[in-house]
C-alpha cells in the first residue's frame, strides 16, 4: 500500500505541476485588443508606456535567421532609443515564427480577422489582394495619412512597389524582391563544348545546349526547369511563368482584364515542358517527388544537373559556400549565369528579348494597432537606409532601396547582375486571390504533358478549370 | 462470457514420436527468430537516416555514413533560442494533457460501463467522428475564434483544453473495452463493505484498468507531442511553441531544409518520448492480472 | 439483492463521473465540430472575399466533391491504404508482436519493443527523409539491402510504398494496445489449456482472440479512422506519381486546404466522415455476428 500511494502522490504532484504550469504560462506578448476608432492618428501621451509588436516569419538561428537576428539585435534597440529621445516610452517585441508560407500566412490571417495580431508584420506580396478583399489590411494611408509623404517612396521603384499594392493603392512597404535566370555549371559546359560565357537568344538555344549535354556529358541531367504539382508555386514562378511572359503575353492582362486560357502561347509552354521531359533532357522523376525541389539543388551543387532556371535565392541560400544548404565551394568560379530568353528574340512581354519573374514580400501595418502613429515610425524606421544597411550586414543582397543597392552590390557580381539587368525586365505575379488556384492549374497542365497527355488535352483541362475559376468573361482563349 | 471457456477444442494426440515433436520445436524456434529478425530490421533500417545524418557535416536525401563525421550539428542547433525550451514545452503540453484526458476519460469509460446507454458504441464512434474533424484544418477558424472569445489564445492552457476536448472520445473508447471487461463482483462485494463511488473507481477500477490506462497515456503523450496544429494555431509568443512546431524553423526561406538541423532536432525530438515511455514501462508496466488485494 | 439507496447512489456518481469529460467535449469538441460541419455549406474562405462576405451555398460543396473523378480514385487508394496499412498491416503486425511479447523477456525483446515505438514517435516531417532515403532509386537502404537493385519503389510502386511505411510508422498502438489487452487475460486460462495440451495456435484461436474482441473492433476502428486521416503520405510522395497515392487526406489539401477554402474543405470532410460510419457500421456487422 506504501508504494502505491507513494506512486499515486507522485502523479499527482507530477499532474499538479504540468496543470499549475500550462495555467500560470500566460501570453508575454501583448493581449489581443481592437483597437477603438477613435484612437486613428492619437498617440498616447507622453511617458506611459507603449508596446509594439512585429511579426515575421523569421526565427534567430533557424529560418530567415538574417532578418530575426537584425530585428532582435539592431531593429529593436535602436528604435527604442529613439524614440526614448523623443520622450516616449516604447516596447517593442518580436513574434518570430519559422515555418512553412502557408502557414504563416494562415496564422496571420486567424489574427487579422479576429482584431489582433502584430502591430508590423510581414508578408509576401502576392497575398496583398486577398487579405484586401477579406478587409484584413488597409491602405496604408488610410491608417496613417503621413504615409504617402514618407521619404523613402523615391528610392523605391515604381515596380516594386506595385508589389505590394492593391488596385493602386499601397499597403505596405517592400522588403525586397529578387529575379528569375538561368544557372548553369561551367564545368559541365567545359565537358560538353559549350562556351563559359553562354548566353542563349531562344529557347532553341536552351534545347540545343541542353542536347549536347545530353550527348557529350552523360550522367548528367542537362536541364531542370521546375515542373509538376509536387513542387508547387515553384513550379508557376520558376518554370511556367518565366517561359509564358517569353511568349509575349502576362498571365493576367489588366487592361483586357482577361486570364490566359487555352492560347497558342500556353501551348507553346506545355510543348517546351513536353520536349524537355519526354526526350531525356530533364528527369521527370525529380519533378515527381516529394522533396524534388530539394533534390534538384542537391544534384546542381554535385554538378549532376548542367542548366537550372531558379532566382538569386539558389546563389544565397543553397550554394552558399557559406551558410548555404547545399554549399558549393567553387561556386563563384564554376557556376555561371545566364538571363531567360524570350521563346525567340523580340518575342517576350513588351518587345522583349530576355524575360524575367520576380516575387517578394514586405511590411504591412496592422489596421486594428492601438498606436498607428508609433507603428508607422517602427514600420519607416524598418525601411530606412540605415536600417536597410544594417541588415545586409556586409552581404550582398538585392533590397528594396536603390539608394542602399548601389552602394552593397559592387562586390557580388550575380546580384550586381539581378539588380541591374534582370529587375528593369521583370513581371510581377497577379495579385488576386485567386492566383494560387490558377497556379495550381499551371502546375498540373505541366505535369501531364509528360504523363502520356496531349499538349492540346492538358491545354483544354486547364481552359475548363480556369473557367470555372474566374468565369469565362476573363480567360482569353486562342484558336 | 467468453472467458469462461477454458477447454481447449481438441484433444491432443499423445501418439506422435518424441523427434517429430522436437523438429517441430526446432522449426517454430527458427520460425520465431527469423520473424523476430526481418521485423527488427523492417524497423531499424529506414532509422539509419537518423543515425547518420545528424553526424555529418554535409547530409544528404541519401542514407549513408557521414562524408565528414561532425558533432557541429547541436551546437549549431542551439544557436535558435527556442530550440530546447521546446522540448520543455512539449513535455508541459504533453503531460498536462495526458493527465486531464485521463482524468476525463477513465470516470466517463467507468460511467458509461456501468450505466449502459442504448447505442454507446455508436454514439461514442460519431463523438469519435466528430474528433477527426477538429483535428484538421478545416476547423481551423471555429478553433481559433472559440478559443480567441474564451481569452486563451497564446496561453498553453487553452492549447491543452482543446487538445484534451479532442482526444478524450478516443480514450473513452479505448478505455471501455478495459472496464466493461472487469467483472461485477469485484464491485459488488466492495459496496456490501461500505465503500462509495468515488473509492470504487480509485481502488478496484482503476487499478484493474490499469492496462488500458497506460495505453492511453502514452497514446495521448505520442499524439501531444506530434501535434502540430492546434498549437500554432492558438499559440504566438516564440517562448511558448512546442517542438512539433519549431522543428519547422529548420528550413529556410526558400522552404528548402537544412538537413543538418532537422536531423539533429529530430533526433533530440525523439528521445524524450522514448524516454518517457521506458520510464513508465518499467515503473508501472503494462501489464495487470489477479485479484485486488485489500 | 442491491440496495436501493446504492442505485441511487451509483446513477448520481455516474453523472458526476461523466460531468468533466462531457463539459470538455461538449466545449472544444462538439461546438468547433458542428460549426465546421455548418462551414461546409458555404462558400467561406480564409482569405479573399468570402473571408469578408461568405455564401451560404447549400449543397454545392458536396456535389462538387462528389463529381470530381479525382475523388473517387482519391476514395479508392484511400481504401487499399486503410486496408493494406491499417487492417492487415498494423493490426496484423501490432498482433502478431504483442503475442510474442507477452512471454518474452530480455534485451532483444526491449530493443525490439523499443525501435518499434521509436518508429511511432519520430516527427512526420523527419519521418519523410528517412523513407525518402530509404526507398531511393539509385542509393536507397533497401534497395542496397537488396544487393544493390535499382528498383524505384516511389515511382513504380508508390501505394505500396506508403502501405509499408505506414505499417511501420503505426504499428506501436496496435502493438500496445493489444498488449494491454492480453494483459488483462489472466494467464491461468491459457495456462490450463497448454497444460490440457492447447498449441499455441488454439490458445490464441480459441481463448486470446474471443477474449478481446471488443479490443480488436476497438482498434480497427480506431486506426482505421485515423489512417483515413492520414497526411504524411504526402510528406513522402505528395499524392502522385500522377496521384497514385492521392489518399483522401491529401486530395482534401490539394483541393481544398491548399487555398485555405474552409468551406470547401469542411463539406469534403463531411463526406469523409460518412464514408467512415459506413466503414465502421460494417466492422461493427462483421465482428458483432459472430457472438
Amino acid at each position: 500500500m506504501n508504494a502505491k500511494r507513494h506512486v499515486a502522490r507522485m502523479t499527482v504532484l507530477l499532474a499538479t505541476a504540468a496543470l499549475l504550469v500550462t495555467a500560470c504560462s500566460g501570453s508575454s506578448s501583448p493581449p489581443a485588443t481592437s483597437a477603438p476608432a477613435s484612437s486613428a492618428g492619437a498617440s498616447s501621451p507622453a511617458g506611459s508606456p507603449i508596446t509594439l509588436t512585429i511579426a515575421a516569419n523569421a526565427v534567430v538561428g533557424g529560418k530567415s535567421n538574417q532578418e530575426a537576428a537584425w530585428i532582435t539585435n539592431y531593429v529593436i534597440p535602436t528604435f527604442e532609443k529613439q524614440m526614448a529621445a523623443q520622450g516616449e516610452n516604447v516596447t517593442v517585441n518580436f513574434n518570430g515564427t519559422g515555418v512553412a508560407d502557408e502557414q504563416y500566412k494562415a496564422q496571420l490571417a486567424l489574427d487579422l480577422k479576429s482584431g489582433s495580431g502584430a502591430d508590423v508584420f510581414d508578408m509576401d506580396g502576392i497575398w496583398i489582394g486577398e487579405f484586401a478583399q477579406a478587409n484584413y489590411i488597409k491602405p496604408l494611408n488610410q491608417i496613417v495619412p503621413a504615409a504617402d509623404g514618407w521619404d523613402g517612396w523615391a528610392q523605391i521603384t515604381p515596380a516594386v512597389q506595385a508589389n505590394m499594392s492593391y488596385q493602386g493603392q499601397r499597403y505596405g512597404i517592400p522588403s525586397g524582391t529578387d529575379g528569375r535566370f538561368l544557372y548553369f555549371n561551367k564545368s559541365v559546359f567545359a565537358k560538353a563544348g559549350l562556351p563559359a560565357d553562354w548566353q542563349p537568344t531562344s529557347w532553341q538555344d536552351i534545347l540545343t545546349a541542353a542536347q549536347t549535354i545530353k550527348s557529350k556529358v552523360p550522367g548528367v541531367t542537362p536541364l531542370q526547369i521546375d515542373a509538376g504539382t509536387a513542387m508547387g508555386e515553384a513550379t508557376t514562378a520558376q518554370g511556367f511563368l518565366p517561359l509564358l511572359v517569353g511568349t509575349g503575353v502576362k498571365l493576367y492582362d489588366e487592361s483586357t482584364q482577361k486570364w490566359q486560357g487555352n492560347t497558342t502561347q500556353i501551348q507553346d509552354v506545355l510543348n517546351f515542358y513536353k520536349q524537355v521531359y519526354t526526350t531525356g533532357l530533364g528527369d521527370p522523376q525529380i519533378q515527381l517527388a516529394a522533396k524534388g525541389r530539394d533534390q534538384s539543388f542537391q544534384e546542381f551543387s554535385q554538378e549532376k544537373i548542367g542548366i537550372l532556371g531558379e532566382s538569386d535565392y539558389m546563389w544565397r541560400g543553397v550554394i552558399n559556400p557559406t551558410g548555404g544548404v547545399d554549399p558549393m565551394q567553387d561556386r563563384n568560379t564554376e557556376v555561371g549565369w545566364t538571363l531567360m530568353p524570350a521563346m525567340t528574340p523580340g518575342s517576350g512581354v513588351n518587345g522583349q528579348s530576355f524575360v524575367s519573374i520576380s516575387g517578394g514580400g514586405g511590411r504591412v501595418l496592422n489596421p486594428n494597432t492601438k498606436y498607428p502613429k508609433e507603428a508607422w515610425a517602427l514600420l519607416s524606421f524598418m525601411a530606412s537606409k540605415d536600417a536597410v544597411l544594417q541588415y545586409t550586414n556586409g552581404q550582398a543582397q538585392i533590397t528594396q532601396r536603390n539608394d542602399v543597392n548601389s552602394q552593397i552590390l559592387s562586390s557580388d557580381p550575380l546580384l550586381t547582375f539581378v539588380a541591374t539587368k534582370v529587375l528593369p525586365l521583370t513581371v510581377y505575379r497577379p495579385g488576386f486571390a485567386v492566383y494560387p488556384q490558377v497556379s495550381q492549374a499551371l502546375q498540373l497542365a505541366s505535369q501531364e504533358v509528360f504523363a502520356g497527355k496531349s499538349v492540346s488535352d492538358a491545354a483544354t483541362e486547364y481552359n475548363n478549370t480556369l473557367v470555372q475559376l474566374v468565369g469565362a468573361d476573363h480567360v482569353a482563349s486562342g484558336s | 462470457m467468453d472467458r469462461d471457456r477454458l477447454a481447449p477444442t481438441v484433444a491432443p494426440n499423445r501418439e506422435r514420436s518424441e523427434s517429430d515433436l522436437l523438429v517441430r520445436r526446432l522449426l517454430r524456434r527458427i520460425g520465431f527468430y527469423l520473424f523476430v529478425v526481418i521485423v527488427g530490421a523492417y524497423f531499424a533500417l529506414p532509422m539509419l537516416w537518423l543515425v547518420f545524418a545528424p553526424f555529418d557535416a554535409h547530409p544528404t536525401l541519401v542514407a549513408a555514413p557521414p562524408s565528414s563525421f561532425t558533432l557541429g550539428n547541436f551546437p549549431d542547433l542551439l544557436k535558435d533560442p527556442n530550440a530546447l525550451p521546446s522540448l520543455a514545452n512539449s513535455v508541459v503540453l504533453a503531460v498536462a494533457t495526458m493527465v486531464l484526458v485521463v482524468a476525463a476519460a477513465a470516470p466517463a469509460a467507468y460511467a458509461l460501463s456501468r450505466v449502459r446507454i442504448p447505442g454507446r458504441d455508436l454514439l461514442l464512434y460519431v463523438l469519435l467522428l466528430f474528433s477527426s474533424v477538429v483535428t484538421g484544418t478545416a476547423a481551423m477558424v471555429p478553433l481559433f475564434l472559440l478559443v480567441f472569445d474564451l481569452g486563451l489564445i497564446n496561453t498553453q492552457m487553452g492549447v491543452v483544453l482543446v487538445l484534451a476536448g479532442g482526444l478524450i472520445p478516443a480514450g473513452i473508447f479505448i478505455l471501455k473495452d478495459f472496464v466493461d471487461s472487469m467483472p461485477k463482483s469485484y464491485e459488488e462485494s466492495a459496496r456490501v463493505c461500505g465503500a462509495g463511488s468515488l473509492q470504487i473507481l480509485r481502488d478496484i477500477v482503476l487499478p484493474y484498468a490499469r492496462p488500458g490506462l497506460a495505453v492511453i497515456a502514452v497514446w495521448v503523450v505520442v499524439n501531444v507531442w506530434s501535434n502540430f496544429l492546434i498549437p500554432f494555431i492558438l499559440l504566438r509568443d516564440p517562448g511558448l511553441l512546442p517542438a512539433a512546431v519549431v522543428i519547422y524553423n529548420f528550413y529556410t526561406e526558400g522552404g528548402q531544409a537544412n538537413l543538418r538541423l532537422i536531423s539533429s532536432f529530430g533526433l533530440l525530438y525523439s528521445i524524450p518520448v522514448v524516454a518517457m515511455y521506458l520510464f513508465v514501462n518499467r515503473r508501472y508496466g503494462f501489464r495487470f492480472y489477479g485479484g485486488i488485494k485489500g | 439483492m442491491s440496495d436501493p439507496n446504492a442505485t441511487a447512489l451509483r446513477t448520481r456518481g455516474a453523472v458526476a463521473f461523466l460531468t468533466p469529460a462531457l463539459l470538455l467535449i461538449a466545449v472544444f469538441l462538439v461546438f468547433p465540430a458542428l460549426w465546421t460541419l455548418y462551414l461546409g455549406l458555404t462558400d467561406y474562405r480564409l482569405t479573399g472575399i468570402q473571408a469578408a462576405y461568405p455564401h451560404v451555398i447549400g449543397l454545392n460543396n458536396y456535389t462538387a466533391a462528389l463529381g470530381d473523378p479525382a475523388f473517387a480514385n482519391s476514395l479508392w487508394v484511400t481504401l487499399l491504404y486503410v486496408l493494406g496499412s491499417a487492417v492487415i498491416g498494423q493490426a496484423g503486425l501490432g498482433f502478431a508482436l504483442a503475442w510474442i511479447f507477452r512471454r518474452w523477456r530480455g534485451p532483444a525483446r526491449n530493443a525490439l519493443e523499443v525501435l518499434v515505438i521509436t518508429a511511432w514517435i519520430i516527427p512526420s516531417s523527419v519521418v519523410a527523409f528517412l523513407w525518402i532515403a530509404f526507398l531511393d532509386t539509385r542509393q536507397g537502404t533497401l534497395n542496397a539491402a537488396l544487393g544493390n537493385a535499382a528498383i524505384p519503389w516511389l515511382f513504380s510502386w508508390p501505394l505500396l510504398s506508403i502501405i509499408v511505411f505506414n505499417t511501420w510508422r503505426g504499428t506501436a498502438f496496435s502493438m500496445l494496445l493489444f498488449g494491454g489487452a492480453l494483459n488483462t487475460l489472466p494467464p491461468s486460462h491459457l495456462e490450463t489449456a497448454r497444460l490440457a495440451g492447447a498449441s499455441s495456435w488454439q490458445q490464441l484461436r480459441d481463448i486470446a482472440l474471443p477474449t478481446i474482441r471488443g479490443h480488436i473492433l476497438t482498434n480497427l476502428l480506431l486506426i482505421s479512422l485515423w489512417t483515413f486521416n492520414d497526411f504524411t503520405p504526402y510528406l513522402i510522395t505528395a499524392g502522385g506519381p500522377n496521384f497514385a497515392t492521392d489518399t483522401l487526406p491529401v486530395y482534401i489539401f490539394r483541393n481544398a486546404l491548399i487555398n485555405f477554402q474552409l468551406g470547401y474543405g469542411a463539406a469534403i470532410s463531411a463526406i469523409l466522415l460518412g464514408i467512415n460510419l459506413v466503414i465502421a457500421l460494417i466492422y461493427m456487422r462483421l465482428l458483432r455476428a459472430r457472438s
